[in-house]
């Protein structure tokens, strides 16, 4: 990785925080307060479930939102607006670009991510007045959450590679719902027989597996997580990510800016 | 390394570029944007672009950079291929009405290109500041970009394209959007990288800056290269003719069938003749008493060059009338600067 990677992914941090990206903080913040304020009047012993399934599940689809909003544009307002033409004419070559933007953008989830989980917390801490062990599920479903939105950039980068924003951003937006469901569509596939089973185990397998990397209900509960999926779900998110990425360099390297 | 990356002997050669576009819904109608181009500009120089709109100069120089990629053909700068980071530390560009991350500040957009030109950390600084001083955006250093005018863009552009010292600069037509006082900066600007050894090649429509600046100019029209010209020669090239100005508005018959080509401007007449009838004319100035103002050899001025380079027909023959002038009338073209 060279240091040009790093000053583009700076910058595009930088660009995220001044479009006041992490202002969604703020909604984040109200929400857990409110959830937490009205859940501790209720108070029959479901408050942990309550907070860790609402905080977790709002960390997941704020990030979500913002991985695909702001990742399809990453490269196609860029090359819209012509501010690739002062960059790409410099030594910087186009998987540099590419890899930079990832970056940025993930080095964006993770803070916001981090806000996030410090609120959820900080709730937790509010409603029950201790931290259990069964909270490290917690802190590894918000691991897996990060491990999503990576691969969520990765796609969103690859769909704005070859198409419009808004093309890109259902093609993101239905892979996430899609992709929500992966293990029930293996599920289906296998009951298939002949060539549509083929193809639906093959569309199966394509899809980014987030079922598997939501334990949301785990730690809800309080459940332990195995460390063979941890170690499983980071392969897998590594793996998926970098050949989205590798997808979207291989297209961007023959693109004819405008 | 070999030896031609070490001491180059072309700043740019051009071997045969050409652009073909895929246009429409189905991409299936061709637009020739470049025709093949063979084009060599030597260390130092500075290198004027001509062309009307659409001639394909902003394609020919998107493809020097690598921003859209040949049909055919290849290029090579300072001896380098056109994808080689070397090289490309090495140049400086500036695009066509340029545009920049506009939630950055004039200083935060130069010390972020500076980092990708690779400058030194040490030097940045000072190298951003002196930059920002010599483009005149010194008191606009802290204001973030959205808020620029155009002529300020184009200097940030400017100032960009020279930050890290490059050995060649492209511009894209650098004057345009600037006010007079800007334009003239530019001039200025062009002729110290010059002085500094630097090779310019810069595309532009205005006629008088490339007659005022450049060493050799390139003609371009509709995608096909019309002419090359060394500035020098071209205007140093007497074409056997004198310009005789007079006053009044009376135009004596004999002069018109000496073969004088006359014309009545205000409370003068100008009569472009023949060397060899000069004298001629001049005796029947005299006798008719009226008042010589001034004999001018006729020399060739870019705008003639250009106006004949575009009026060759497809065949690659130039046409045989002579210019008219004024016919043609680009922005800011002016034949006596
Ligand atoms: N992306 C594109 N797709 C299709 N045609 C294009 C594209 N870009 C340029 N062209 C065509 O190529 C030709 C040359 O365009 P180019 O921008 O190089 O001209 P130019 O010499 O820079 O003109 P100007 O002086 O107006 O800037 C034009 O006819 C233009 O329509
Ligand atoms: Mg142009």
């Amino acid at each position: 990785m060279t240091s040009r990677v790093l000053y583009i992914a700076a910058n595009t941090f930088r660009e995220a925080v001044r479009d006041r990206v992490l202002y969604n903080l703020i909604a984040f913040a109200l929400l857990m307060s409110a959830a937490a304020v009205l859940v501790g009047t209720i108070s029959i012993n479901i408050e942990r479930l309550v907070v860790i399934n609402l905080g977790l599940t709002t960390v997941s689809l704020f990030g979500m939102v913002i991985a695909i909003l702001i990742g399809i544009g990453l490269v196609s307002k860029e090359i819209e607006k012509r501010t690739l033409y002062t960059v790409l004419s410099r030594p910087v070559r186009r998987w540099e670009f590419i890899a930079g933007k990832f970056f940025g953008l993930s080095g964006t989830l993770v803070v916001n991510t981090f806000c996030m989980a410090v609120g959820v917390f900080l709730s937790l801490l509010y409603v029950s007045h201790r931290f259990e062990s069964g909270d490290r599920t917690v802190l590894i479903a918000l691991y897996f959450i990060v491990l999503q939105l990576f691969i969520i950039t990765a796609l969103a980068l690859l769909f704005s590679s070859f198409s419009s924003p808004l093309l890109s951003a259902l093609f993101a937006f239905s892979l996430f719902v899609i992709g929500s469901f992966a293990e029930d569509l293996r599920g289906f596939a296998k009951m298939a027989h002949g060539i549509a089973g083929w193809l639906a185990s093959a569309a199966a397998y394509l899809v980014p597996n987030f079922s598997a990397l939501n334990v949301i209900n785990q730690a809800a509960h309080g459940q332990h997580v195995v460390f063979r999926l941890i170690a499983y779900n980071t392969a897998y998110a590594l793996v998926y990510s970098v050949a989205a990425l590798s997808g979207a360099v291989l297209i961007f390297e023959r693109r004819n800016l405008k | 390394m070999t030896l031609d990356i070490i001491f180059p002997m072309h700043a740019i050669e051009i071997l045969g570029l050409e652009k073909t576009y895929q246009v429409g819904f189905w991409r299936k109608r061709r637009k020739q944007a470049l025709r093949p181009l063979h084009l060599t500009v030597e260390l130092g120089q500075i290198f004027g672009f001509l062309g009307p709109n659409g001639a394909g100069k902003t394609t020919t120089l998107k493809m020097l950079m690598g921003l859209v990629y040949p049909t055919s053909g290849s290029a090579r700068i300072l001896g380098m291929a056109l994808d080689d980071t070397r090289m490309k530390a090495q140049i400086g560009f500036l695009p066509e009405q340029p545009y920049f991350y506009d939630y950055l500040t004039a200083r935060e957009l130069l010390r972020y290109y500076g980092q990708l030109s690779g400058i030194a950390a040490k030097q940045l600084n000072s190298r951003v500041e002196m930059i920002l001083e010599q483009v005149g955006l010194r008191d606009a250093a802290t204001v973030q970009l959205r808020k620029f005018s155009k002529g300020m863009l184009q200097r940030v552009g400017i100032a960009q394209a020279i930050l890290h010292d490059p050995k060649v600069v492209f511009l894209d037509e650098p004057m345009s959007g600037l006010d007079p006082m800007g334009r003239f900066e530019v001039r200025r600007l062009i002729e110290d990288l010059k002085s500094q050894g630097k090779t310019v090649f810069f595309s532009t429509h205005i006629l008088s800056d490339a007659e005022a600046l450049c060493d050799g100019v390139a003609v371009l029209h509709l995608g096909e290269l019309r002419g090359v010209a060394v500035i020098s020669e071209l205007t140093e090239n007497v074409q056997g003719k004198v310009e005789i100005v007079w006053q009044g508005s009376s135009i004596p018959e004999a002069i018109p069938a000496l073969g004088g080509d006359c014309r009545c401007v205000g409370q003068t007449v100008r009569a472009v003749v023949r060397e060899e009838k000069q004298d001629q004319v001049l005796d029947i100035l005299r006798r008719d008493h009226l008042r010589l103002v001034s004999v001018v050899p006729v020399r060739m001025s870019l705008e003639d060059y250009f106006v004949a380079r575009l009026g060759k027909n497809d065949l690659g023959e130039p046409s045989k009338a002579p210019p008219k002038l004024n016919s043609f009338s680009m922005a800011g073209g002016n034949r006596n600067s």
